[in-house]
């Protein structure tokens, strides 16, 4: 068996018997551990490439574990949350997870997810830093947009924003992140800014801006561009 | 320091207490046949044509053809004849008028006296009840009519009217003057076009004349003045505007059993009225008040009932003497002015009491002091009850006989060693016996007796009633004198120890009363042990009524068995309504047996007392008035001890249930959620490998119970009132593609059409609230809509709101019901089955917009069927300036 190794963390075992079915069809191994404890074990001795971790965990707070799991190697982490823990997940997103899925989960969603998670690690190694989704190309270094090979011309407001989520291609930035990076002057939290920002990218890039499907809000969080994968 | 900077309570109850009443407008004229009726009709129509609801609850025309023709175009109230002594009264139908409940009602001759057997004996208490009902009403009045300046225009005009209005009403009421110059009335008078009624014509010639008709006239304009005064006053004391008023002043006025007290009563209302002064009325209480004759009494309450028609505060004031009461009370409520009335009393009177005026204005450094002559009395002065044992008893007759006869005998059988001198003084045991014992009179003959005694026996000559020696006068005078001063001495201290017995019967009264009260834990024990105690006080019959689901009940009564007729239910009724006493005794409902008072805490009134006597009497004396009140008070406070008490035991519970819930549900959420997501994800990994129905239907169905689930525990916490709110900008594109992203499957049989315009402003709203109230909305448009119909998301913007309706099209809304569909558990009849679905998800929606601050709304298309479900994100939600673009 090869492809990459995944942990999943979940005390229940029906859902890690779940998880190990749906990454059996997306090609990747599973690791599991139950709690906290073997988790950390897990990730020191099994060097997984990615962790599937369930914040609620017996034996310690799911949180807590976020950083100490990402000391213990380099894989990034993925949590597993309830829809209206808006909080916890900012929280988690915060302490170095890099995305999260919402229970009851959709099995597709959790490959997207992964698929996303794990490519980013391609990314960061120097790959390509050119992003597609769909008809539109954004070239990141020469500061170039283009849908369906005609140069778009956005603002700068408007490339600093859409450049913060196209360095994450596929994974949720949290409104904090892109604010901070596109506005570092601005000490408020000022999101109607940048929801502004984005109602208007959406006029230039998206097929339906009514039904945004390159730049996907998500609620309470941030935005997700949902790149080619 | 800012004491006036200070916004007066009783100015900002006054206006609380004018706000969601109805408002009253008085057409106040100097004279009838002015147009008062014309004028409030075409001011009536003319707010009729304006599209306010008018009504006509009583208007006489009197045939005249032009106010005939105003009052065709207002839809006119049916009176309602009262059959009174034979005769057939038409009067106005006060209950079909509230249940009319025009927005405006007309009501002529604000003055008028109701039939016997109305339920109000006056037409402006009929007025009241009907701005307590938040009807708006016009009125007439004519200036003699008002209370405090009847005196004043019967002075003048020769005419006294017997309807007067308080000036309360008028100083709440707003006033147009109805005015034209005499020569035109006179005029008119003569043309025949004044209708005037019987009893006026006799004195009619005296009335119209051109320096009357100026003179009310004048009155007319004044009062409007000062009601506008008034009410320019309380707006600047609601407000603090830092007026100009008179500070300070208090007025203080004393009233008599003396027959014109209530003259003087409205003279002082006068003098408050012209310094804006707030004044008190105030009846000393003397021990000579005791013996005052029924009359009398009645004068007095009737003379304090007035004041507090009048606007005045009243007080009963122990005191030895007439003088003492109101120094000391003009003292202690710091009065500037003083009101009191000069009878025409004997100069020999004045010579021996000193006349109070005078000491009044020495003792009283300070204060001015009014002194207005009295009427005398033009009733026969009523004849005096003697105090008991005034004349003294027979007993005590007898036995100062037999003392002086005792002193005499002895006297004589020591009349050997004794000096004449020292007889005298053995006479002086009896006398002072007798007149500490028995009184001034039987002091007094006493010491005539002795005297008697002691010169036929003593003084030589012995055995004639001649005095040879002029010494021996002195002895007598000195025997006579003693009886005078010990007798007066003994009465004073004897009244004192009265008064004080008095008071400390009250108080004892008070205090054992309210120590039962406090001993009582049990709100029945309570009302019957009240009702025991205060029928013990009064000897009267005492019961206790009480509001409950079905309307009045009896909660407790002194005489187990005692009904209520339907006329004393009707007025217990009416005092639970306005926290004012009704019934016997009380200007409303006055012909039922039964007192009723309200026993109050702060607005709320939480029962009602009712007092009757088997004697026919009042039941309760004015004397006892004040007594009464305050056991009441003590009532009231025990009653609302117990309801707190009680209220604290509720909220502990609920608090423990709210816990227990709580603990319930959170359990019940992590229990039911966890199996439904592995079901759910394990439905949708099986359903990628395979395609079958059946797991279609596994899936589907575990969907929906995972929104029930999320819908229970919504509920929960819209009910607990336990939602967080984490507000931030949300832009409705993104809030309604979310939404539309998560139903996706559950509609995947209908188009979803978006129309929601790029530009909007951004609202400020909990983003995972909102869109589970668009999941809500949408899921019931889904579920109702037709099959494969389009499902509508519309935002538009309006005026400063903005609005998003989820609009679909199926049988829409039972009509005259679509407000009922965000009720808990509420389900389209008849389709619920079939539909599915638990009702919560509409509750949610409203439960979550009202958390937010948005409204909801549910109506039916108007185009074609269909239900249309909107919500309303008022000025307030929008985020400034977000709907322009944000280019650089």
């Amino acid at each position: 068996m090869s492809g990459p190794r995944i942990l999943i963390v979940d005390d229940e075992l029906q859902i890690r018997r779940l998880l190990q079915a749906t990454l059996a069809r997306g090609g990747y191994q599973a690791l599991e551990a139950t709690n906290a404890a073997e988790a950390l074990v897990q990730a020191r001795t099994s060097a997984p490439d990615a962790v599937l971790l369930d914040l609620g965990l017996p034996d310690r707070d799911g949180l807590e574990i976020v950083p100490l799991l990402r000391k213990a190697g380099n894989a990034p982490i993925l949590v597993i949350s309830a829809r209206d823990d808006t909080d916890q997940k900012v929280a988690a997103l915060d302490l170095g997870a890099v995305d999260y899925v919402t229970k009851p989960f959709d099995s597709e969603e959790v490959l997207a997810r992964l698929r996303a998670a794990l490519r980013e690690r391609v990314l960061a190694q120097g790959a390509t830093a050119k992003v597609r989704a769909g008809s539109i190309v954004i070239d990141l270094p020469n500061r170039i947009v283009t849908r369906e090979n005609a140069e778009i011309h956005l603002t700068r407001k408007e490339f600093a924003v859409l450049e913060q989520l196209a360095l994450h291609p596929g994974r949720v930035v949290t409104h904090q992140r892109v604010l901070a990076a596109a506005w570092p002057h601005e000490r408020d939290h000022r999101i109607d800014y940048l929801r502004i920002v984005v109602r208007n990218l959406r006029q230039k890039l998206e097929d339906d801006p009514a039904r945004p499907a390159i730049l996907v809000n998500e609620l309470g969080i941030g935005y997700r561009l949902m790149a080619d994968t | 320091m800012n004491d006036r900077e200070r916004p007066e309570p009783e100015a900002f109850l006054r206006q609380a207490y004018q706000e969601g009443r109805g408002r009253l407008k008085i057409f106040l004229g100097a004279a009838p046949g002015v147009g008062k009726t014309y004028e409030m009709l075409s001011e009536g129509a003319a707010r009729k044509l304006a599209g306010l609801d008018v009504v006509i609850g009583i208007v006489e025309t009197h045939g005249r053809a032009e106010t005939e023709a105003l009052t065709g175009t207002i839809e006119r109230l049916p009176r309602r004849p009262i059959e009174y002594l034979g005769r057939v009264l038409d009067e106005m139908d006060l209950d079909a008028l509230l249940e009319r409940r025009p927005a405006l009602a007309l009501i002529d001759e604000l003055a008028h006296s109701n039939a016997p057997g109305s339920r109000h004996p006056k037409r402006y208490l009929d007025v009241e009840e009907l701005l307590a009902a938040g009807i708006d009403v016009y009125s007439t009045l004519n200036i003699q009519h008002v209370e405090s300046l009847n005196d004043v225009v019967a002075s003048f005009t020769r005419v006294r009217v017997r309807e007067t209005v308080p000036d309360s009403v008028l100083e709440q009421a707003e006033i147009e003057v109805v005015d034209i110059p005499p020569d035109e009335l006179i005029e008119r008078l003569r043309d025949g076009k004044v209708y005037l009624p019987q009893e006026a014509t006799r004195a009619l010639a005296h009335f119209f004349s051109k320096s009357n008709l100026s003179a009310l006239r004048e009155l007319a304009l004044r009062r409007a003045a000062q009601a506008v005064d008034a009410q320019m006053l309380d707006h600047l004391r609601a407000h603090a505007l830092g007026g100009t008023w008179a500070g300070g002043e208090r007025i203080l006025i004393a009233v008599s059993e003396l027959a014109g007290a209530e003259e003087l009563v409205r003279a002082a209302k006068r003098i408050a009225d012209s310094v804006h002064a707030p004044w008190t009325a105030i009846h000393v209480e003397t021990p000579r008040t005791r013996s005052l004759a029924p009359a009398e009494h009645q004068r007095i309450a009737d003379a304090l009932n007035l004041a507090v028609r009048l606007g005045a505060t009243v007080a009963t004031v122990p005191a030895l003497s007439v003088i003492d009461g109101i120094k000391r009370y003009a003292a202690d409520e710091r009065a500037t002015q003083i009101v009191v009335g000069k009878s025409a009393r004997s100069r020999w009177f004045e010579l021996r009491h000193g006349s109070v005026v005078d000491r009044l204005v020495r003792e009283t450094p300070g204060v001015a002091v009014h002194v207005l002559p009295m009427e005398p009395s033009r009733d026969r002065p009523a004849r005096r009850i003697a105090p008991a044992g005034a004349w003294g008893s027979r007993a005590g007759y007898a036995w100062t006989t037999l003392m002086i006869a005792l002193v005499t005998g002895g006297a004589s059988a020591l009349f050997h060693i004794l000096s004449l001198g020292n007889v005298a003084l053995l006479y002086l045991l009896p006398v002072m016996a007798a007149a500490s014992l028995f009184g001034l009179r039987t002091g007094l003959f006493a010491g005539l007796a002795s005297s008697l005694a002691y010169n036929f026996f003593f003084l030589p000559p012995t055995g004639t009633l001649t005095v040879n020696n002029p010494e021996n006068v002195v002895s007598i005078f000195v025997l006579l004198g003693v009886a005078v001063l010990t007798s007066q001495l003994t009465a004073r201290v004897r009244a004192q120890a009265d008064l004080a017995a008095g008071s400390a019967r009250t108080n004892a009264a008070l205090a054992g009363y309210l120590r039962q009260l406090t001993a009582l834990a049990d709100a029945e024990d309570l009302a019957k042990a009240a009702c025991l105690e205060i029928a013990r006080l009064f000897d009267a019959r005492v019961v206790l009524l009480e509001r409950t689901a079905a309307g009045l009940s009896v909660k407790a009564s002194s005489a187990p068995g005692d009904r209520l007729e339907t006329m004393e239910l009707a007025a217990a009724q009416w005092v639970i309504d306005r926290g004012e006493p009704a019934g016997r005794g009380t200007g409303t409902l006055a012909a039922s047996d039964w007192q009723f008072q309200p026993l109050r805490a702060g607005d709320r009134v939480l029962a009602v007392m009712g007092i009757a006597r088997d004697d026919n009497r009042d039941p309760v004396r004015s004397d006892q008035l004040p007594l009464l009140a305050s056991l009441l008070d003590q009532t009231s406070l025990a009653l609302e001890r117990l309801r707190l008490e009680a209220e604290m035991r509720d909220i502990d519970a609920v608090r423990e249930r709210d816990r227990l819930r709580a603990a319930l549900l959170s359990s019940v959420s992590h229990d039911l959620r966890t199996p439904l997501t592995s079901i759910l994800a394990a439905a949708t990994e099986l359903r990628r490998r395979r395609d079958d129905p059946l797991l279609e239907t596994v899936e589907s169905e575990a969907m929906r119970l995972n929104r029930f689930v999320a819908n229970l525990l919504d509920m929960a916490r819209v009910e607990a009132g336990a939602i967080r709110l984490r507000l931030e900008p949300v832009d409705l594109t993104d809030a309604v593609a979310g939404a539309v992203h998560d139903v996706r499957r559950s509609l995947e049989n209908h188009d979803i059409v978006l129309d929601v315009p790029p530009n909007l402003p951004l609202v400020e709203v909990d983003p995972q609230l909102f869109h589970q109230m668009l999941l809500n909305l949408l899921d019931n448009a889904g579920r109702y809509a037709d099959p494969r119909s389009p499902i509508t998301i519309r935002a538009a913007r309006r005026h400063g709101t903005l609005s998003l309706a989820v609009v679909d099209e199926g049988p829409g809304l039972p009509v005259g019901r679509e407000g009922e569909m965000f009720e808990t558990f509420r389900r389209l009849q008849g389709s619920d089955r079939s539909a599915g679905g638990t009702g919560l998800g509409l509750a949610i929606v409203k439960g979550f917009a009202e958390a937010m601050g948005m409204s909801v709304e549910a109506a039916n298309r108007s185009d074609r069927s269909g239900a249309l479900f909107s919500i309303h994100f008022p000025e307030r939600l929008l985020v400034r300036g977000s709907d322009q673009g944000l280019d650089e």
